[in-house]
């Protein structure tokens, strides 16, 4: 469904917008090393247009950066014999698992509720859920719930008036990724508004993946769990024996 | 310094890692513990998954034990017969209980199931040696000799299959060791603990062996319980951090060595009633949380890592 959306847009754009955009991004993709702390995506671009700036109301900016899609299990507790435990659950069919967006404006300013809804850009409307059991009050707090989590975890952000935006034709932006990331493709959007509806859109990947000694262990964990469970072993009886050494050592003075 | 941890995916700070060994270090050092019940839950609290917490504290502990039990062999303080006696019981239960984890986790009840027993065997087993070593030291300062315990094992000493236990200088039954080894295996598993706060008690007031051997023999055990467990979380649930593991052994190495020298200079019921007390902190602390209305009521899990 949205990759067809995303499809269709692709096609109209060329026809409908008279305004593009021109993208460049401070990294490509992000490695995530043994010492990553975050990352800062600095995003700049241009607009293209062939006659002169439109009159009417002033151009805005929408960007989203949005993580791997997972499912999730979103669990509320309750007190049950005076302790506090896990009582009702809902399964979110599909939740990004970082959401990024940045606006040049108030949110609602730069995009109307219609285009949100179509575009799919408001941290609530990135997150997919279906169903919940009949058996649960108040589905909707739990999906409320995974955005709050996540917002206090610097997972979602909604950061709103930090696209500078320069005379109608230049913009930039910067985007703090956090140290917990996912690895993944983080699909990037920029939507070009004006009134609220969208003149033009462009997509973007940007990749973040583990390198170095994290690929190479992540890999080994998942392809060769047996070997790593025996590494870890290996080291830990290592460490075990040095210890015993040192300290004879130390004695022995 | 932060450092990236492959698996559970989170970015921690190396020597709050460091550190966080160096303490449990001079814990197990000072009191004999492998200090498993300490780090796991400390794990926690700095925001390592509870999964990855549990799996990476089992190979922790195989490093604490490992250096622990060469320095018994060579004191001769080992029952090794009566270690695998216990042994056969620890695998079986470890393996149940890695069962009972996976299955506890899909049905959302890990933490509570894994904080319940927290509460529960830590709250026991610190008010017993609490109270025992109060008595002790009250006995020691009023000079009174205190009455020597019989051994009552009326039940244990009918039971069939018995075996010769040399070291210990017992003739019992297999079928309790075999029963404690799986009570403690399944812990190890689901606490991502040695067992040996329970195994110790156990081995001594239900098994009746002598005090000089039981140390020994329950790190003995504990070592190849603890290695299984991390194989079977390592397999089944990949869990086992390596990075992790790797930042809280050379802390606790450290810190062990440490700790056995404050060990040495303090007095016996004196060293008991600080680690009893440890115990109930720890254990009071978690059953606060269970009690009290919890900051967020909702949890957020993804569907990845069950």
């Amino acid at each position: 469904m949205r990759a067809a959306l995303a499809l269709l847009c692709l096609l109209m754009a060329p026809m409908a917008a008279a305004e593009n955009v021109v993208l460049g991004l401070s990294q490509k993709s992000v490695s995530i090393t043994t010492n990553f702390d975050g990352s800062e995506i600095l995003i700049f671009g241009a607009i293209k247009r062939e006659e002169a700036i439109p009159s009417g109301p002033p151009l805005e900016v929408v960007m989203t950066i949005a993580g791997p899609n997972q499912p999730l299990t979103v669990r509320r507790k309750d007190r049950r014999f005076g302790i506090w435990i896990n009582t009702d659950e809902i399964e979110v069919d599909s939740a990004p698992a970082f959401y990024a967006v940045a606006t040049s404006a108030p949110f609602g300013d730069a995009l109307s509720d219609t285009e949100d809804l179509r575009h799919r850009i408001s941290i609530h409307r990135a997150i997919r859920s279906v169903g919940a059991p009949m058996d649960v009050e108040n589905a909707s707090e739990f999906v409320t719930a995974v955005i709050r989590i996540r917002q206090d975890d610097n997972l979602y952000q909604l950061l709103e008036n930090t696209v500078e935006v320069t005379e109608q034709t230049l913009f930039r932006t910067s985007i703090a990724l956090p140290a917990n990331l996912t690895e993944g493709d983080y699909q990037t959007r920029i939507l070009l508004t004006r009134g609220g509806d969208v003149v033009s859109d462009f997509n973007t990947v940007i990749e973040v993946k583990k390198v170095g000694l994290e690929r190479y262990l992540f890999n080994l964990s998942r392809q060769e769990p047996l070997l790593y469970g025996l590494l870890s072993l290996a080291i830990a009886i290592f460490a075990g024996w040095g210890a015993s050494a040192v300290f004879r050592i130390f004695q022995r003075n | 310094m932060m450092i990236y941890l492959p698996i559970a995916e989170v970015s921690v700070n190396a020597f709050v890692l460091l550190g966080l060994g160096g303490i449990v270090g001079i814990l197990s050092g000072m009191f004999g513990v492998g200090g498993g019940f300490l780090i796991t839950p400390l794990l926690f609290f700095i925001g390592i998954p509870p999964a990855v917490a549990v799996a990476t504290g089992a190979n922790q502990i195989v490093a604490a034990s490992f250096s622990g039990v060469l320095a018994h062999l060579k004191r001769k303080t080992v029952d090794l017969k009566m270690g695998t006696v216990l042994l056969i019981g620890g695998l079986i239960g470890a393996a149940v209980g890695v069962f009972l984890f996976n299955y506890l986790k899909a049905l959302g009840q890990v933490d509570l199931f894994v904080k319940l027993c927290y509460v529960v065997f830590l709250g026991i087993v610190g008010a017993l040696m609490f109270a025992e070593s109060l008595t002790a030291m009250r006995r020691a300062r009023g000079g009174v000799v205190p009455p020597k315990r019989r051994r009552s094992r009326g039940w244990i000493s009918r039971l069939p299959l018995k075996l010769r236990f040399q070291t210990s200088g017992l003739y019992i039954s297999v079928i309790p060791p075999v029963l404690v080894g799986i009570l403690v295996g399944i812990l190890a598993a689901v606490m991502g603990v040695g067992g040996g706060f329970i195994m110790v008690p156990a081995m001594i007031y239900i098994l009746g062996m002598p005090t000089k051997v039981v140390v020994g023999t329950s790190l003995f055990q504990i070592i190849f319980v603890t290695a299984f467990t991390t194989l079977l979380h390592a397999t089944t649930n990949f869990t086992v951090d390596i990075i992790l593991a790797v930042l809280l052994l050379v802390g606790g190495v450290f810190g062990a060595q440490v700790g056995a020298r404050i060990g040495v200079k303090m007095k016996a019921e004196q060293l008991r009633v600080l680690l009893a007390l440890l115990v109930l902190i720890v254990c009071g602390k978690l059953g606060l949380e269970l009690l009290l209305q919890p900051a967020e009521l909702y949890s957020v899990t993804t569907a990845e890592s069950l």
